[in-house]
């Protein structure tokens, strides 16, 4: 099943939720749509379900108009970011419910359906809850029912809305592999929501980066990663030192002063440079791009964060290695390995 | 002391609270009713049993209860609706409607009734088209009907309305996208998280008219044996002097309220507790 969208736009009041969105997910991917809270990425996804409706343009799935539909013909899983389970009904009749509501032609009878909620709660390895509440559950169990009760009715596409959102850090990484896993065994096309870059990065083929109401960039994990496509994407994925600089002449200052930078090809004006944390080389004063001192040095993790008072004023953290010997108080000289400037203030 | 002191509550107060509510709800509640009850044990058995037996007494207790329930099921029934309305859709004059369902808490029941009469006598605007129907409302046991829907309307709204308030529009979303119909998702996931409060609010609409006088005796009509309520009756019999017939016909109304009031009160508590707290 292929899902496409062709030039959406939504409004809410005065507010532009989508701004002519282009996008197409082939068959058996899973893409992440990723983005901060406000960008449309949510109202894309329910507009795929069906659960809203755009001001205009396409939606086709497995190239039909699935605009000509309500959400109940469109024979999509959702998975909402509050699980929206039953509260009234036990995981097993929660996860029966999309069969018993069928039209009585096609409903499956009471052990076909039995033996199907069995299958799925095996699926999502919790078939010891089948006749435990809602509440009686952790949240990431509720979320596991909650895919559970979506994949029931065989879903042509699924789709997830923040799926872990609302779970702590340590079930959400453990759901995060396990979701990967699940989409690996049963292979449906899926789009999941996510505003959490490393749950985007980790788990799907393809990012679709959003901001504003439109698709910046879209790509592998390591395309948007190792090349982001703009200013924003860049800002938003992995962790930056983001400088104003300005190009003229085929000089780029930082302030008023000059960088040892090339500036070959780039467009004179106000820009914004970029700069990874890790890329960002520690030698003696005086030998690179930038000089600065020391302020602050932590130690967690693989690398040792450095607080550094460039001589522009800015003040920027960097990432060394644990080996390199520093301490707050030292001058030191900064050389982007690599970097990227973008035109714009 | 210092036992005492180790077993400090966390919540201080108990005991004087408890004091307050116990003496309070004796002075209020219990103290009188135990005064009815005293009444009629100036009665013999067979003397309560003669006044209840009589086919008056029978006859007005079935007018209120029977009536009453009818009323308590119309009401839950449109209050619903009302609710729905109120809750899930936003047009103008929304907050006017909803203070309007207020009305009938706050106006004098004699109001009411002097006005449900005027209304649906057979000159008045709506008893005039009614009567050319052949349906007499006015002075009839309808009229009662009429008037214990009016005052059982708001108990059932203002019951429902926080439940549905606080039901998540997402888990209709959720049956939607899973193929149930419209009517499917009230059925299956909107009523049964909604059936505690429906349940409230039928119990107290129900008592409500059970317990109605002011506005009933305006459009009742009174006939004894059709369109007397037993309430009415007893106040017939305390013109009469009759005090214990009176008492009696009031402790059977007590008995039986406090009966069906306890059944849907357990009837809640079982659907309740198929909905675990969140």
């Amino acid at each position: 099943m292929t899902i496409e969208v062709r030039n959406l736009v939504k409004t809410f009041g005065s507010f532009k939720a989508l701004d002519g969105v282009d996008l197409k997910v082939e068959s058996g991917e899973l893409v992440a749509l990723l983005g901060p809270s406000g960008s449309g990425k949510t109202t894309l996804l329910r507009i795929v379900a069906g659960l809203d409706w755009p001001d205009s343009g396409e939606v086709l799935i497995n190239g039909e108009d699935a605009l000509a539909q309500g959400a109940r013909e469109r024979h999509v899983g959702f998975v909402f970011q509050h699980y929206a389970l039953f509260r009234h009904m036990t995981v097993f009749e929660n996860v029966a419910f999309g069969l018993r509501v069928q039209p009585r032609a096609v409903r499956k009878d009471e052990a076909a359906i039995r033996t199907r909620v069995k299958e799925l709660l095996d699926l999502v390895q919790l078939d010891w809850l089948a006749d435990r509440y809602p509440s009686q559950l952790s949240g990431g169990q509720r979320q596991r029912i909650a895919l559970a009760r979506a994949l029931a009715i065989e879903p042509r596409i699924l789709l997830l809305d923040e799926p872990f959102g609302a779970l702590d850090a340590k079930v959400r990484k453990e759901l995060r592999k396990w979701l990967r896993s699940l989409h690996h065994e049963i292979n449906v096309t899926s789009i999941f929501v996510t505003h959490d870059q490393e749950e985007a990065l980790e788990v799907a083929n393809r990012v679709v980066v959003m901001d504003k109401g439109r698709i910046e960039q879209i790509g592998s994990p390591g395309d948007v990663y190792e090349s982001p496509a703009s200013a924003f994407v860049h800002g938003f994925i992995g962790e930056s030192i983001e400088l104003p600089v300005q190009v003229e002449g085929g000089v780029i200052r930082l302030g008023d002063r000059p960088l040892r930078l090339a500036a070959d090809g780039l467009a004179p004006g106000a820009s914004k440079l970029f700069v990874r944390r890790h890329d960002m080389l520690v030698g003696p004063p005086g030998s690179g791009a930038f000089e600065g001192a020391v302020r602050h040095v932590r130690n967690f993790g693989p690398v040792q964060r450095a607080e550094v008072a460039l001589s522009g004023g800015e003040t920027i953290e960097i990432d060394a290695p644990r080996d390199k010997e520093l301490r707050a108080g030292d001058t030191v000289g900064l050389e982007p390995r690599r970097y990227r400037i973008f035109a714009g203030a | 002391m210092s036992a005492l002191a180790a077993r400090r509550r966390t919540l201080p107060g108990f005991g004087l609270t408890m004091g307050l509510t116990l003496s309070w709800l004796s002075i209020i509640i219990l103290i009188p009713l135990a005064g009815l009850f005293l009444k009629s044990l100036e009665l013999s058995p067979e003397q309560f049993w003669n006044i209840l037996s009589s086919r008056r007494t029978l006859n007005a207790l079935r007018v209120s209860f029977g009536l009453a329930f009818a009323a308590a099921c119309v009401n839950l029934v449109m209050g619903s609706i009302i609710v729905w309305a109120l809750v899930r859709y936003r047009f103008p004059g929304r907050r006017l409607f909803d203070a309007i369902v207020d009305v009938p808490f706050a106006l004098p029941t004699a109001v009411a009734g002097v006005a449900l009469t005027a209304l649906f006598a057979e000159k008045g605007w709506l008893g005039a088209p009614l009567a050319a129907l052949g349906i007499k409302v006015a002075f009839t046991p309808v009229g009662i009907f009429v008037a214990m829907i009016f005052i059982g309307i708001p108990f059932v709204v203002r019951t429902v309305q926080p439940v549905l308030q606080d039901l998540d529009p997402e888990i209709e979303e959720a049956a939607g996208s899973l193929g149930a119909s419209r009517w499917q998702t009230i059925i299956r996931v909107i009523l049964p998280s909604l059936a505690p409060a429906l349940l409230t609010g039928l119990a107290l609409a129900f008592a409500r008219a059970v317990g109605e006088y002011g506005s009933v005796i305006f459009i009742a009509g009174n006939l004894p044996n059709v369109s007397e309520i037993a309430p009415l009756l007893i106040v017939i019999r305390l013109s009469e002097f009759r005090y214990a017939d009176a008492t009696a016909i009031a402790v059977v109304m007590l008995v039986v309220s406090f009966v069906i009031i306890f059944a849907v009160n357990r009837l809640q508590r079982w659907a309740q507790s198929r909905i675990p707290a969140r």
